[in-house]
This record gives C-alpha cells, structure tokens and sequence, in this order.
C-alpha cells in the first residue's frame, strides 16, 4: 500500500470513530445538562453517572423492529437515513485539528496535515455538503406516505433554504479577512494577537487574541444563530415539533434508521460548534505549553483547545435549549428573511469598506 | 487503473442518473435522479483538479436547484396522474426518427473522416488547480461587464417574478 493511501484510510477510520464515540458523550451531557437545568436528575442508572445510558439506547435501538410503513415510497425511505448520515460524517473531514507533524511511515518521512482533507475551497465544501443535508429530511417526510412527516418535510425545505443564505452570507466577510477558503488557512489567519496604530490603544487590545469573533462579532451573532437553525435544534425546531407533529419527519422511522437519524442530529451539531469554532474562536490555536509538558501531551495541545471551544459551543446549544420556546413559523421566517440577511449584508458592505481602506488607504488621500 | 475507476463510475452513475430522470414514473425519483447526476458531474470535476466549480456545482445545483424542484413538486402534489396523450399526433415515432437519423449522420461522418480523437481534445498537461482566484480574476477585469449585466436581469426576473405572483388589490386584513 502506498504511504497516502494508509494516511488517508488511517484518517478516515480515526475520524469515523472520533464521531461515533463523541455523539455518545454527547447525548449523555446534554441529558445531564437539560436535567440538571430543569432541577431534575437525568440518566443516572447506567454505569457511572448513567454516562452508559446512550449504549443501552442505542443497543435498544438496534434490536427493535423496522417497520416499512404501507405507503411508503420505498426506495426513498430507504434512502433518507443514508443521506442524513453521510454528509454529518463528510463534513468533519475539513475540519483542522491541530497543525502538521511529522511522522515516519514505512521507514519514510511525511509530514501528516493534521485534517481528513485539505482542500483550498473549503468553506465552500462545508456550504455544498449542508445542502445536502436537507435531502434527507425532505424525503424522509415526503417518503413515509404520512400527514405529519410531510409537514415536517415541507417546513425542513423552507427553514433550511432560509438560514442556509444567511449562513453562507455571514461567512463571507470572514472568508474577505483571512483571504482564504481553506480551512487550515483560516485558523492560521487568526495566530498572534490584536494590534492598533494608536499606541494607548495598542496596549490594551495586545493580548487579546486575533480570533475572527473580535472584528467580525456581528458575522459571529448571525452565523451562531443561523447554524441552531440548520441542525434543526430548538428554538428552531419546528422540523420535528412534538407537540405539533409527533416527531416531524422521522415519525414513521423505527429502530437502526431512527438510530441513523438521530445519529447524524448529534453529529451535524458537534460539526457546526467545531466549524464555528474553527471559523470565528481560532480553531486549534492556543498555547500549547511546549515547555512544561513532555512532547507526546503538548502535540495534543492543539486538538483539546478545539475541543475545549467546541464543547463551551456545545455547552451554550444546550442552555439555549432548555431556556428559549419555540418559535412560530412566520416568526422563524420573518427573523431569516428580515432580520438576519439583510443585516449580513450590511455587515458584509462595512467589514468590505474597512478592509478596502486598510489596504488602499482613504479614497481621498 | 485507479484514474479509470475514477471517472467510469461516476460517468456511469451521471448516465444512470440521466436514465432515472427520464425513465422514472413518480417525479420525486426524477428529481433524485438529476441529483445524482449533478453530484456525480461534481466528482468528475473534482477528478480534473476543479474543485471550485464542482463544489460550486453541488451548492448551487445539486443544492439549491434541486430543493427548491423538490419543494415545489411536493407544494403541488405528485399525486397527479402523469399526462402521457400526446400532444402532436405521432409525437414518439417523430422525435425517435429524427434521434436515429442524427446518431446514424454523426457515425457516419465520424467513420468515414477517420475522426482524430487527439486533435479536438489534445491530453493536456493540467498543473493548474482549479482556484477561486483564477476564476474571480478573470471574471472581475475582462468579463466584469456581462457579470454585472447578467446580474441587472437577474434583480430584474425576480421582480418580475414578484410583480407577477402579487396581487396588489388583495389587502391582507389585521
């Protein structure tokens, strides 16, 4: 086998079980969360602190009956968990964590980027791959032949098509001030710490980060809340509203396909905080104590500050979940439409002026 | 043999596609189909070092065409028989005649000119990696002025399209 090939393989295998183990942790934390939020006690039963619930679950899941539903339309029920499932696995893959090493792999050097792929139009991977995502939930509700799944599938399109615009438009300035769409590019962008030409100034914004969340604080508020909106998460759950639509589109799905379902829910929401933070916290940036700590920790520096950022994220979904109701569907449409695009754009206008003055000067001088 | 893999199974799945969108009764299958084709077109791209334009491909047409095809066809219903009378008597025989007299002149002149496969399309040397900067360069100094044209009738189609969908009489009541 060729030395790309292993990494490659290697890679995937690695980031395939990243995910799955990850998705675990993370239904426990936030049934704890919730529950702890809600002055309850949560799981609690299976192993220590109930952390084994989610394996019982899923154990669960995997024995019980599948049912086809009469009127289903075959080929496309079968086909909607897939399509749900593989884009949250693929979009992991442009996510840095952390920077290259150096490694020997059959007796040969190589310098390992430490991301499933480095590709140059990233962000723009990351933009396709969630358009995708939204097959799955449209042909899931369309699919199952029910009332309830086609109104969750209808309000998924709409909703998801909505924030997607908004979404995409908020990174854009992001995008104009790293001067790059590749991920890796990105975080590099933001390494070392703020400056200004005002000496006072200087002084005190100097040991701030140069994190793309300080100059593009607005991008950051418009992208956080459109990406609760694309993983379907509450207050913008109204995809699969329960007491509304029983559980929207995957109403008729038992067993391994609801698995699958729920499966890529957990992971598109561990991918947006990653993503987000990777666009606007500085990724795997921060110090990584090379001195104090022996060499085999501090080379792992980089990944757990990803994952610090990304669970602090993880952390702020769930306490928005337990706090804020539900919005109506004209409210959910008018704060896309209204509010949220028209405001990235102005945004975009002024961090383009700014940047167009940073680097050819006033028009006037 | 790996570069063969790579483009046969995808150029086989965008033909496989292709057959779907034609062939399949329920127009959700059909819209799926030209998915597929569109995501496979993507991978082809990917393969000729054009990642920009096959992941603009997949955003823009196996994303956003294609929903909003599935969004409408599911806001009229696919429950509607589907019209197979033809409209112009003779239809198939017509369209299937022509189609085989075309395939039969295109063979013909390409057996007999000794068609030089090279000469059209030269085995070119691609060391270029398909970047946004290639493109946006070229797009905003020589075609700056049709880029911005076909932007005006874009604005222009949607407020067309808005004109026409609105009825300005109807006063929703508060």
């Amino acid at each position: 086998m060729s030395t790309d090939l292993i990494i490659g393989v290697t890679k995937a295998a690695l980031i395939l079980g990243l995910l799955l183990t990850n998705t675990i942790l993370l239904i426990w934390l936030e049934r704890k969360l919730v529950a702890g939020m809600q002055s309850r006690v949560g799981p609690d039963r299976a192993g220590p602190f109930g952390i084994l619930q989610t394996v019982a679950d899923a154990v669960k899941l995997l024995l019980k009956e599948q049912i086809l539903p009469l009127k289903a339309d075959r080929a496309m029920y079968l086909l909607a968990p897939i399509l749900a499932l593989v884009p949250s696995f693929l979009i992991f893959m442009i996510i840095p964590l952390g920077p290259s090493i150096d490694l020997v792999i059959q007796g040969e050097a190589v310098n390992v980027d430490l991301v499933g792929a480095n590709i140059n139009v990233g962000v723009l991977f990351f933009l396709a791959l969630s358009s995708i995502a939204v097959y799955s939930v449209v042909l899931a509700g369309w699919s199952s032949g029910s009332k309830y799944p086609l109104l969750g599938g209808v309000r998924a399109s709409a909703q998801m098509i909505s924030y997607e615009a908004a979404m995409g438009l908020a990174l854009v300035p992001v995008i104009l001030y790293s001067g790059s769409m590749s991920m890796t590019d990105i975080v590099q962008s933001q390494s070392g710490f703020l400056s200004s030409p005002i000496p006072l100034l200087d002084s005190i914004v100097g040991f701030i980060p140069k994190w793309n969340i300080f100059p593009q604080f607005i991008a950051f508020a418009i992208f956080f809340i459109a990406s609760v909106a694309e993983v379907n998460r509450a207050p913008f759950d109204l995809v699969e509203a329960e007491q509304e639509l029983v559980g929207g589109f995957h109403t008729e799905y038992s067993g391994f396909r609801f698995a699958m379902f729920f499966l890529a829910e957990y992971i598109n929401m561990f991918n947006m905080c990653a993503i987000t933070a990777t666009f606007f916290l500085g990724g795997w940036l921060g110090p990584t104590f090379s001195g104090f700590l022996p060499p085999f920790i501090s080379a792992f520096m980089p990944a757990v500050w990803l994952g610090v950022k990304t669970f602090s994220l993880l952390f702020i979904y769930v306490w928005i979940r337990a706090t804020l109701p539900r919005l109506r569907y004209d409210q959910l449409m008018e704060l896309g439409w209204k509010r949220l695009i028209p405001i990235s754009l102005v945004w975009l206008l002024l961090s383009s002026i700014v940047l167009g003055v940073r680097e050819f000067g006033l028009p006037w001088s | 043999m790996l570069e063969l893999l790579l483009f046969a199974v995808p150029a086989g799945l965008v033909i496989l596609g292709a057959l779907i969108v034609i062939f399949a009764k329920n127009p959700v299958h059909n819209s799926m189909g030209l998915v597929l084709t569109l995501a496979s077109l993507a991978i082809i791209y990917i393969t000729l070092n054009a990642t920009f334009v096959a992941m603009v491909q997949m955003l823009v047409y196996a994303g956003a065409v294609m929903t909003l095809f599935l969004f409408v066809i599911m806001m009229i219903g696919v429950d509607k028989p589907e019209q197979t009378r033809e409209e112009i008597k003779g239809q198939t025989l017509l369209v299937s005649g022509t189609l085989f007299i075309l395939i039969g002149l295109v063979s013909y002149v390409v057996v007999n000119s000794g068609f030089n496969w090279d000469l059209y399309f030269p085995a070119v040397e691609y060391s270029l990696e398909g970047t946004p900067d290639l493109i946006a360069a070229s797009l905003f100094t020589e075609w700056v002025l049709p880029f911005e044209i076909i932007s005006i009738l874009l604005i222009v189609a949607t407020a067309a399209a808005i004109a026409l969908a609105y009825d300005t009489k109807v006063r929703k009541p508060k």
